[in-house]
């Protein structure tokens, strides 16, 4: 299968894998810098999560991140882009296990919505993270793909286009 | 040329903002579908869903072509790009996270070696 990329490896930061590991689910992976406590409160702290969620370099807003994570608590984040309506994310949480272990709903798109899992482990003061993503169906899936749909990264492909018009304006807006 | 960027992705946004023509994409990514038809899937009067329809199509996020009396709708050129192309946009988003979960992280981890708080 070719449906797998990877970055460019470079002294300063880790590889970020994505591939379609199966009919239904989508894995991401990446090791951070830092042991298994904070990546985890990074996940689990609305303030800390505010931080990193939505990458500054796509020029997106966020407006509100509410996170109350328990097993049956509730997430709900809002951003938006420019003048546009503020686009909402929820779900709650089906799994909260300290440090190693988290799981959610993602419920924006009505039922049917896939189910994400992050597993944390701890090596040598760096932490493996990888994500799961699991669609109800293949179709489920397929039509995630079709639709340029992904969860949260629903706006991949409008991130993206950011991006591109970032790389454009580029040299003049420079920021260090 | 950089407006016009701008002004396309006020309206992807715009047009991704609504819970309704969100899943209106999806119902498309599994098939074509009439307005009639969408309209019926999502109980809305005929007037209502065009006007979605009509945002979805101001964005590029869907075409609609008529044949006869029958107005259908299908993803946008857009839309239409392969499973690689997909994954490796995902990729980036999540790159572009975990780059600033790196600084996150390496925020407290400076502290607890300073051994010291600030506040």
């Amino acid at each position: 299968m070719d449906a797998r990329t990877e970055s460019e490896p470079t002294a300063m930061k880790n590889r970020t894998t994505a591939e379609r590991k199966s009919e239904r689910e989508f894995v991401v992976t990446r090791t951070i810098n830092g042991p298994a406590r904070l990546v985890f409160e990074a996940w689990t702290k609305a303030e800390l999560l505010a931080k990193w969620w939505v990458p500054k370099s796509f020029g997106l807003s966020l407006i509100s991140c509410e996170v109350d994570a328990r097993v049956g608590g509730k997430y709900r984040l809002v951003f938006k882009h420019g003048a546009s309506e503020p686009m909402a994310f929820f779900g709650s949480y089906l799994e909260v296990k300290p440090h190693s272990r988290l799981s959610w709903t993602n419920e924006e798109g009505g039922e049917g919505g896939h189910v994400s899992t992050v597993t944390f482990e701890e090596k040598a003061g760096k932490t493996l993270v990888v994500l799961q993503e699991l669609y109800p169906t293949k179709e489920a899936l397929d039509a995630a793909v079709a639709s340029g749909e992904i969860g949260q990264g629903g706006m991949s492909e409008t991130f993206d286009q950011l991006d591109e018009l970032l790389a454009t304006l580029g040299a003049s807006v420079r920021r260090s | 040329m950089v407006q016009y960027e701008i002004a396309r992705l006020d309206a992807s946004f715009g047009a991704l903002s609504d819970a309704t023509r969100r899943g209106v994409l999806e119902q498309l990514g599994r098939a074509d579908a009439s307005i009639t038809d969408l309209a019926e899937k999502f109980h809305m009067t005929l007037t209502g869903m065009k006007k979605h329809v009509g945002v979805l199509e101001q964005a590029g996020l869907v075409t609609t072509e008529k044949v006869g009396r029958v107005r259908t709708c299908k993803l946008g050129p857009r839309r239409l790009e392969n499973e690689t192309a997909w994954i490796e946009r995902y990729r980036q988003l999540w790159d572009a996270r975990f780059d600033e979960l790196d600084k996150v992280v390496e925020e407290p981890k400076r502290k607890e070696k300073v051994n010291g708080r600030k506040n």
